[in-house]
């Protein structure tokens, strides 16, 4: 019973971030219903977000579109992980699919059996997307009522996030400073070549660090 | 249709392939320690650039201004353990306070 409710209130607190992504996909001038379809059919936080940064930056949509796709790649190993435990075919899989993001992977693996392994992943997987969509058109539809976002602090919001979803992930040291160092290069190089190019190319840092 | 409207229909996509592939993949092809450390690095590079460019770039340009305030608020309340809502209201507060007082 209890994992059914904290997966809800996972759903809850994650899916009530889906008020910023609304709010700065339209401060950003993309339209409502495209950040709805977003948090609908993409429906991973940190790959919107980006795109949506990549693009209002003025980089290209291919750079948006790759630096997104690249953000989504945790994802495709949380599937992996995932299948092993709920051993799904078909329309399932389909769904299931759809719901593996970082937080129902995360609730799900960190229960001690197999049971409430897969009510925990389900749980926290539509909750947060139930959450995060209703969330997304309240934020878009309240941004169109804003006038100028950074009185709102709407322009650290995605940041800001992007910083609560790394602090865990830079523990060990040497996860610290290749993020460091990706850090230091992407303002480095930004002043001279194309927007969206400072981001994905450090993708270049984590293949050479991860090398060896 | 719009460049804005392609990249949001082919990100959203891809992405949902990448998850499908997930779960129809042997485990066995991700299994090699360099792809594994690799795939671990990837969102770190990327999150740390973006924040980087959200935060100190105004259309591709170094810029230092009131997100710096909202960011070191979002970083001391992350190293104080406190909970995810707090930190991103609070990073909004403290920067939307600095831009408001022309600081």
């Amino acid at each position: 019973m209890s994992v059914k409710r904290d997966s809800l209130s996972v759903g809850l607190a994650v899916g009530a971030a889906g008020v910023a992504f609304g709010a700065v996909a339209v401060a950003d001038h993309f339209s409502v219903a495209q950040a709805c379809f977003l948090s609908f059919v993409l429906f991973s936080g940190a790959s919107q977000f980006s795109l949506v940064a990549v693009m209002s930056a003025g980089g290209s949509p291919l750079s948006a579109i790759v630096t997104g796709a690249f953000l989504g790649g945790r994802n495709g190993l949380y599937g992996v992980r995932m299948a092993q435990i709920l051993k799904l075919k078909g329309a399932k899989r389909a769904l299931a699919a759809q719901i593996t993001i970082d937080e129902s992977t995360g609730v799900a693996i960190a229960q001690t059996n197999l049971e409430d392994q897969k009510t925990a992943f389900w749980y926290t997987g539509f909750g947060v997307f139930a959450f995060w969509n209703l969330f997304t058109l309240i934020g878009a539809l309240g941004a169109k009522a804003i006038g100028d976002t950074s009185a709102w602090g709407l322009d650290v919001a995605s940041p800001a996030i992007f910083c609560a979803v790394l602090f865990p992930r830079l523990k060990e040291r040497r996860l610290f400073f290749t993020g460091l160092l990706a850090f230091i290069w992407a303002l480095s190089i930004t002043e001279f070549v194309p927007a969206g190019v400072p981001i994905i190319s450090t993708v270049v840092i984590a293949a050479i660090v991860g090398w060896r | 249709m719009s460049s804005q409207w392609i990249a949001v229909i082919v990100t959203s996509l891809l992405c949902y392939a990448i998850k499908y592939i997930g779960h129809a993949i042997p485990e066995i092809w991700l299994a090699h320690p360099r792809v594994q450390r690799i795939t671990n690095l990837i969102p770190i590079v990327l999150l740390s650039a973006l924040v980087a460019m959200q935060a100190f770039t105004t259309k591709t340009k170094f810029v230092v201004d009131h997100r710096l305030a909202g960011i070191t608020f979002a970083i001391a309340a992350l190293s104080a353990k406190l909970p995810f809502p707090v930190v991103v209201v609070g990073a909004m507060a403290t920067s939307a306070i600095v831009y408001r007082l022309k600081i």
